[in-house]
């Protein structure tokens, strides 16, 4: 177990607050009346509903499907009927609502039937969409379809397997207890992945202030004589991040712009390998996991929640104070305000964090930026915060792009450490919604352009289609003069012929002008007939005037 | 006095062939200064400006015909980027060709269309899908929100709908928590 | 508001007052070694400073208590008062802070917006304008037979009825003078370091206050509030500068170690070209932002017209920061292995 270890550039030490929840054991959450099950629980296309109002459903039956390749379904948390397909809020930081289902609860949670799957016998492609199905998704927080991570691709395996333990939020301690409480599960689930991709080594990190859970897992690993190195690296935030875990435990890093298969590496949480383990030994799709409600709340602890369960159930379970002054979802670093407390704990709620004056004092007002570079020596990306601040806030996104905008993970070390308090994460954010939001516009443009050119390609193309048919008529036409025997013998000049033409076109005009005649003029009284045709006198007349500069015209 | 009557002719004709030179080595085809605005422009292909779309829209500014701040649909923003493009002072939307509208899709009332292909015929790109005496259905993705198919339509069935924010389409604003802004001071 | 919802417990005014804390080493010694007249001129130069402060806060629309709560305008007044003159007349004290603040700090944005540093810029514009008043340095109490007490400096400062033969026997030519003028009278670099104004290293009382702001910038760096980069990077280029002139010819130039001891170095290199606004702030930036100013110094001493050159060095760096940054953006986690610099 002495293997070296490497450091990451850059991070913080917040205060951790572990101990205030991860010393209670692990509680179930009661079963609510009513659930709440979003179809957009993770990264990807959100799930296709699959059932309608007043459907009965059964605890894990899938209610809607993973809708392509980088989807996952979503299951009944228990059994009851659906009561509503709809728009309801959801733990999103912007208060927008998205589609939900409503499940009336029975209070029988009555299972659907299911099996454990023999994952050995299974092909990879097949197991991989046993496990979508199984609405499998990454519990560290970023919520990535596990399915398709677990997939090594044309590389045909991944060597390297982490497992990541460090959970270097504040706060936040359901890794923590699942791992003090369920070490063997999670080692099992970890066989899976090795299974499917193929790893030849398999590395555990847990950062240093969880000895309980790194004794648990290296007890686990022994007993179950599993080839697993538990790596004990020192609790700096952000060292749970993928990439800051990967490079402490191989000192390797992750290409700006790549994947970490890219260089043969895969990093799961410790609960999803849990959740795999659930979902491959009993056939149990995601519907549960460990959710830590914390701060402001009298007794903080860890509670095993249905997805779906509202927050403030829990929040009333752990026991809520007066004096709250916010809820976060998440920890203090990247957590994000809850809009209220009905939304349901979904597949990437790790923990509630409950607010209050003295534990969250409001943030002081911002100063200008003083260029101190604390900044760039908190970064974990090793960026040049100050400069992102910079451009995102003059709104010169392509010169922050050009700084690495996008290799930001938003972590909140710069803004933690910023002397003036500015909210620097926030620009990062700002700059890069507006980036994508641009990019958006711009292919819509791209595509409206490329539309109206070829609208008048085509407009053009029917017009000279036309002109052509005209002009073959025209042709037809004069062919037909042409042949017929003419009193003047030679042969026609072409202004003869279009004489002849618009001779032909006028009669034609006036045989069609004889049919449309107005039908009113028909049995007139005497007066009005005379009035008509005095006008009908005066208009030839003009008609005649009119014609006359036409006709000098035409022989010159 | 001859010498350095020499030498300055010599460094004349020396940087003529070396501009002469380049003018052909480097030429290039086309206009790429109304490529570089017609990328600005939002495709809307409204006509709002005055001009028949936005690519002659794009080249009557690139030769200096027509103002930088005609186009409603894009803009200040738009405005900005073109005065940026061009080297000039931004300067406010023209409101005479109309005001900047939020973002929306044209939506007909398949109960009242009749079916008559004038909004067909009046839209710049396409996004309108039917035949004469079927009914019309607007292409939302495809839609530009130009209002040209608004007032051929006989019934009056098209209506504007604007994108309501969804949660895919949420993005974050800009943060306002500098001091600055306790006092409404405009030096930025 | 979004995340992160905890902040370390650092502060703009913290950092500030750790700067002006790392100071008082330095003025205690400056009392000692030049007698009390100091404390005069750092009083007026903060009331100036302040209050010039808050005029212009006001003017431009801003509240004035945060940013008067940031230390930022004193601690530039203290380092403008440190490198005046000790016995400047008050007008020159109060013209320069006035330039400082007004001018070099807040016609540029105020507070993190400031192209050149604030404090030099205001030495600067004095040099240029008041050269002879900015010679009345208080001569080292050690080499003068009649200290001036607190009060009568106060007088000297402030125009007071000094005879010119009093004021003549406490002020005295700085050792960097006294240096420029022995070369131009074609003495050696020896025969000029025997005058008794010439300590050890930098010159009697001098090279105690170098060390005091030495050991203040030593506790900065402990703090994390300054990095290692400029300060090293700065007396490394006046070390190496002055060393290289000075191997070649010993006569002419002088020692390394008398330059990086002679006045206004130490505070320059821990306390003034470590002004993060004006500086350079990527690692390798740095480092070039400090020996440049290290080598300009050594450079504008021995032949620029004026004799100490760590303003103007500094000055002359500030300008060149945007550009220092955007050639010297380090590699990012993930990164290619050499970065090129972004195009503009």
């Amino acid at each position: 177990m002495s293997r070296e270890l490497f450091k990451f550039k850059g991070g913080v030490h917040p205060p951790e607050h572990k101990a205030e929840s991860n010393a209670r054991p692990v509680r179930a959450a009661p079963l609510p009346k009513k659930l709440v099950i979003p179809l957009r629980q993770h990264i990807g296309s959100p799930a296709k509903p699959l059932v309608s109002v007043g459907d009965r459903v059964l605890k894990g039956q899938m209610i809607g499907e993973a809708d392509g390749t980088i989807s996952a379904a979503v299951h009944a948390s228990s059994s009851g009927i659906v009561s509503a397909v709809d728009q309801q809020p959801v733990p999103h930081i912007s208060g927008l609502p998205d589609l939900c289902i409503s499940i009336e609860t029975d209070g029988r949670d009555e299972w659907v039937e299911h099996r454990p799957l023999d994952y050995r016998a299974l092909a990879p492609a097949d197991l991989r969409i046993r496990l979508r199905d199984l609405g499998l998704a990454g519990l560290g927080g970023a919520v990535f379809p596990s399915a398709v991570k677990l997939d090594p691709g044309a590389a045909q395996h991944c060597p390297t397997l982490i497992i990541n333990g460090g959970e270097c939020e504040p706060w936040i301690t359901c890794d923590d207890v699942l791992m003090r409480t369920r070490a063997d599960e999670i080692l099992q689930g970890v066989a899976i992945m090795r299974h499917l991709l193929g790893s030849t080594e398999i590395l555990v990190g847990i950062e240093d202030n969880k000895p309980e859970a790194i004794a648990a897992m290296q007890a686990a690993a022994a007993r179950m004589d599993f080839a697993a190195e538990i790596m004990v690296v020192p609790a700096r935030y952000p060292g749970g991040g993928a990439k800051q875990m990967i490079q402490v435990l191989t000192g390797r890093e992750v290409p700006s712009g790549k994947l970490s298969t890219d260089i043969g590496i895969q990093v799961f949480n410790v609960g999803t390998a849990y959740a795999l383990a659930r979902a491959v030994h009993h056939g149990e799709p995601l519907i549960s996991r460990l959710v830590t409600v914390t701060g402001h709340v009298l007794r903080p602890q860890n509670f095993e929640v249905l997805i779906g369960t509202p927050m403030h159930a829990l929040i009333t379970l752990a026991g809520d104070r007066d004096g709250t002054t916010g809820v976060l979802m998440g920890g203090p670093m990247m957590g994000m305000p809850m809009p209220n407390l009905d939304v349901p704990v979904v597949k990437a709620t790790n923990c509630i964090l409950v607010q209050s004056a003295e534990l969250f004092p409001p943030l002081p007002k911002a100063l200008p930026c003083i260029r101190c570079t604390r900044c760039a020596d908190a970064c974990p990306a090793e960026l040049q915060p100050q400069e992102l601040f910079r451009f995102a806030k003059a709104g010169d996104f392509g010169r922050a792009q050009e700084y690495h905008l996008f290799d930001c993970i938003e972590c909140g070390c710069c803004s933690y450490v910023c002397p003036s308090h500015i909210p620097l994460v926030d620009f990062y954010r700002y700059a890069k919604s507006e980036i994508w939001t641009r990019e958006k516009d711009k292919r819509a443009a791209d595509l409206a352009r490329e539309r109206h050119e070829f609208r008048q390609f085509r407009q053009e193309r029917e017009k000279k289609e036309k002109a052509e048919k005209l002009a073959a008529k025209a042709q037809a036409k004069r062919a037909e003069l042409a042949a017929a025997p003419d009193a003047g013998g030679a042969a026609p000049s072409e202004a003869d012929a279009k004489k002849a033409l618009i001779a032909a076109a006028l009669a034609r005009a006036q045989a069609k002008k004889a049919e449309t005649a107005p039908k009113n003029t028909d049995h007139l009284p005497p007066g009005t007939q005379r009035e008509i045709e005095e006008i009908e006198a005066r208009r030839a007349k003009i008609r005649e005037l009119a014609r006359q500069p036409l006709e000098s015209d035409e022989k010159p | 006095m001859l010498a350095a009557i020499l030498v300055m002719a010599g460094i004349a004709v020396a940087i003529g062939l070396a501009l002469g030179w380049s003018a052909i080595r480097f030429k290039v085809e086309g206009n790429p200064l109304a490529e570089k605005i017609d990328a600005i422009l939002p495709q809307t292909q409204c006509g709002q400006c005055g001009f028949l779309g936005c690519r002659p829209y794009a080249e009557a500014i690139a030769k200096g015909e027509a103002d930088i701040n005609l186009c409603p649909p894009g803009g200040e923003e738009g405005v900005k980027k073109l005065a940026d493009l061009l080297g000039v002072e931004p300067k406010p939307l023209d409101e005479t060709h109309g005001a900047p509208k939020p973002k929306s899709v044209a939506f007909i009332d398949e109960q009242t269309c009749i079916g008559c292909t004038l909004c067909i015929q009046a839209c710049p790109v396409d996004a309108i899908s039917g035949a004469a005496k079927q009914m019309h259905t607007i292409i939302a993705a495809e839609c530009t929100g130009c209002e040209l198919c608004l007032p051929p339509c006989p019934v009056d069935c098209i209506t504007m709908v604007p994108i309501a924010e969804d949660l895919p389409h949420w993005k974050w604003k800009h943060p306002v928590v500098m001091l600055k802004q306790v006092s409404g001071d405009s030096s930025a | 508001m979004p995340s992160p919802f905890i902040l370390d417990r650092s502060s703009v005014t913290q950092v500030m007052a750790w700067v002006l804390a790392a100071l008082l080493p330095g003025i205690a010694v400056y009392v000692w070694a030049f007698g009390p007249g100091i404390l005069v001129t750092l009083a007026l130069a903060t009331v100036t400073a302040l209050a010039a402060e808050a005029a212009m806060l006001k003017a431009r629309g801003y509240p004035a208590k945060p940013f008067l709560a940031d230390l930022s305008a004193i601690v530039t007044a203290w380092l403008l008062a440190l490198s005046l003159p000790s016995l400047a007349p008050w007008w020159l004290i109060v013209t320069g802070t006035l330039f400082a603040i007004v001018v070099a700090k807040h016609l540029y944005g105020g507070l993190g917006q400031n192209i050149f540093n604030p404090a030099m810029v205001g030495y600067a514009v004095l040099i240029v304008s008041f050269p002879a008043q900015m010679t009345q340095w208080a001569a080292p109490l050690e080499l003068t037979s009649a200290p001036l007490t607190l009060a009568q400096s106060a007088a000297v400062i402030f125009g007071g009825d000094v005879p010119k033969a009093t004021l003549d026997a406490v002020t005295m030519a700085t050792p960097l003078d006294a240096l420029r003028t022995g070369l131009l009278q074609q003495h050696t670099v020896d025969e000029i370091m025997a005058q008794p104004i010439f300590g050890h290293y930098g010159g009697v009382g001098f090279e105690w206050l170098a060390a005091a702001f030495l050991l203040g910038g030593l506790v900065l760096w402990a703090l994390r509030i300054v990095g290692w980069q400029v300060p090293l990077a700065f007396l490394a280029g006046i070390w190496l500068t002055a060393g290289f002139l000075h191997f070649f010819d010993a006569g002419r130039f002088g020692a390394p170690w008398f330059h990086l001891f002679a006045p206004s170095v130490m505070l320059g290199a821990f306390f003034i070209a470590t002004d993060p606004v004006s500086g350079a702030t990527t690692p390798r930036g740095k480092l070039i932002f400090g020996f440049g100013a290290g080598f300009l110094t050594v450079v504008i001493r021995t032949w620029g017209g004026y004799p100490d050159g760590v303003a103007f060095a500094i000055l002359l760096m500030n300008l060149c920061v945007p550009l220092i940054d955007q050639y010297t953006q380090p590699r990012i986690y993930g990164g290619a292995k050499k970065t090129k610099a972004p195009s503009a």
